[in-house]
């Protein structure tokens, strides 16, 4: 017994050792490949390369834009929904849950299969990148819906909105200086997120054939395998920066997670 | 200021994050201003749905009766088209890769969930793996790929390094480029999913109950046999079923990787989408449909085991 209990902190150490080399070792291999330059040569080329292409830039800027408009579009479309559904109609709690699973149960792959046949027009729209940020919307739903249900849930919405109204609050000041105050660390929370999946979608941007930053990676990893790694590098560094946003801004330990696999 | 506070003073007449002054300030030309924005609201909810009934629902139930479409009426010979060599070998590649990385994901990520928050475990290592499984989590796709391939393609720095040790990888029969690279990668988000999911389920484990169990007279091996894993094991499963459709939905990782060349569903209804092979477009639906059906009952699995959970986490 005791000589077992000796051996317990050891292998926890192994596991965690073990688990830590296992997700360190990939990271560490792609920043030392990232500067590999032949041979025994290591600089910044791939990089120095990378910050000159034009393509780069653009691919980066669209995927930027692209995420922008669909946290303005998804907000725009749940914070109202969702204040709704919690003040006056708790009875389409369900049904908002369910919704809100549905992306997972149709994947972006098939998602895409029947917006592309049932939207073969008009050009304006499905002929240009915008037309993603219809799909990125439903890719964001899951998580832009839990974090606004959670947040305003612990808000106590009801209470907060009778007490601005009997003090004389008329609706955008309700809205703007009681309800949107109190979500700030929500909103932030959702947008980051969002931002994390949109710059890291793949699927919807392959198949439609748009340059994203996603698909500009995978087509320089054809032929570069360096400045591939440098691409991974900065893209797992936006992650990171936006995951630490979530845990600064939101609840103490609710890490939460996006689909972009 | 927490919640319940705030609740409070809201309750108590006071408006939080609002001033009472700014509160009563009386309120110029509102009726109009309230009306509209009132309108702008309900206006918004109902785009919402009309949304979502446009770009998700339709678009769904155009892949489920596409699927039976055919050129005279309905036809079920897209659907029987799954059964043949090429397509019942994507599914079962899939299906086989799913659950490899759900097992073993699974069965890591608890390991580790165990290791670093139960409440023995100190704060740091607690912090320091949640946030660090909250990144890798999110770090998929493309460049989790080309990560890998930095790392054990045939050029990659693992790869090299351990052939300059003596040990040639590619020797052995692995590649990154196939089943085994690719259950490799996956578990890069696979792993810490888990932790994440099952983090809160491991919190849970009160010390009363291992306490109570020793007073018993039970041995750690006794505590954890009849206590600790049967209120583990529900939380435990529906984590990997999770995990499971995690994996099965997975494309951008498996493209990058292979170009697309190894048959798993995901990447054959791109491969018929982009035109890719010749077949009809209705394949692709009845391929959609196939995976929309595999989701459908992990997620119907996913529900039922979450209601049986519910009952240990307070």
């Amino acid at each position: 017994m005791s000589a077992l209990r000796r051996l317990l902190p050891g292998w926890r150490v192994w596991v965690l050792g073990l688990a830590g080399l296992y997700f360190m070792v990939p990271l560490l291999a792609t920043g030392g490949f990232s500067l590999w330059a032949g041979g025994d040569r290591y600089d910044f080329s791939a990089y120095e390369t990378l910050l000159q292409s034009s393509d780069f830039w653009d691919s980066l800027g669209l995927s930027v834009r692209l995420a922008l408009l669909t946290i303005l579009i998804s907000l725009a479309l749940l914070v109202p929904t969702v204040y709704w559904v919690q003040l006056r109609a708790q009875r389409l709690r369900p049904l908002m849950e369910f919704l809100a699973v549905l992306p997972f149960v149709v994947p972006p792959i098939a998602l895409v299969e029947g917006l592309a046949s049932v939207y073969t027009g008009p050009q304006w729209l499905v002929g240009t990148p915008d037309f993603l940020v219809v799909a990125y919307v439903i890719l964001a739903l899951p998580y832009t819906y839990r974090a606004l249900d959670v947040g305003m849930r612990s808000l106590d919405i009801r209470t907060l909105s009778e007490a601005a109204q009997s003090l004389g609050a008329n609706w955008p000041t309700l809205m703007l200086r009681a309800i949107l105050p109190n979500l700030i660390g929500t909103l932030v929370g959702a947008t980051l997120l969002t931002l994390a999946i949109v710059m890291g979608e793949f699927t919807f941007a392959n198949v439609l054939l748009f340059n994203t930053f996603a698909v500009y990676i995978n087509y320089v990893g054809q032929t570069s395998g360096t400045e591939a790694a440098a691409l991974s590098l900065l893209s797992f560094v936006m992650t990171w920066l936006a995951m630490a946003g979530i845990l600064i801004t939101g609840r103490r330990g609710q890490v939460q997670l996006g689909g972009a696999r | 200021m927490s919640s319940p506070d705030r609740a409070e003073t809201a309750a108590a007449g006071v408006v939080p994050a609002v001033s009472p002054t700014d509160g009563l300030a009386p309120p110029m030309g509102s009726r109009l201003g309230d009306g509209l924005a009132r309108a702008l609201q309900r206006l918004l909810v109902a785009a919402f749905f009309v949304y979502i009934v446009a770009f998700l629902l339709l678009p769904s139930a155009e892949v489920l009766v596409g699927a039976f479409r055919g050129e005279h009426g309905l036809t079920l010979r897209y659907v029987r088209e799954l059964l043949t060599q090429r397509y019942a070998t994507a599914f079962a590649n899939s299906v086989e890769l799913s659950l490899v990385t759900a097992l073993i994901g699974g069965v890591c990520g608890l390991a580790i969930a165990y290791l670093a928050v139960s409440p023995r475990s100190p704060h740091w290592l607690r912090t320091a793996v949640t946030s660090f499984s909250g990144v890798a989590a999110n770090f998929a796709g493309v460049p989790l790929a080309f990560a890998f391939v930095s790392t054990l393609g045939t050029m990659g720095l693992l790869t090299l390094w351990l052939q300059r040790m003596g040990f040639d990888l590619y020797a052995t029969g692995f590649s990154l480029f196939s089943f085994s690279g690719l259950a490799v990668t996956y578990l890069y988000f696979q792993i810490p999913l888990m932790v994440i999911i099952i983090s809160p389920a491991v919190q849970a484990l009160r010390r009363e109950w291992r306490e109570a169990a020793r007073n018993l007279g039970a041995t750690p091996w006794q505590y954890w046999r009849y206590v600790g894993l049967p209120i583990l094991m529900p939380s435990t499963l529906a984590a990997m079923v999770l995990l499971f459709g995690n994996a099965f939905a997975a494309y951008a990782t498996p493209y990058a990787l292979t170009s697309g060349n190894i048959a798993l569903v995901p990447i054959e209804i791109g491969n018929v989408l982009s035109g890719n092979v010749m077949s009809s477009p209705q394949l692709g639906k009845a391929l959609a449909l196939g995976m929309i059906a595999v989701m459908a009952l992990a997620m119907g699995a996913y529900a039922l085991l979450q209601r049986r959970i519910s009952r240990w986490q307070r």
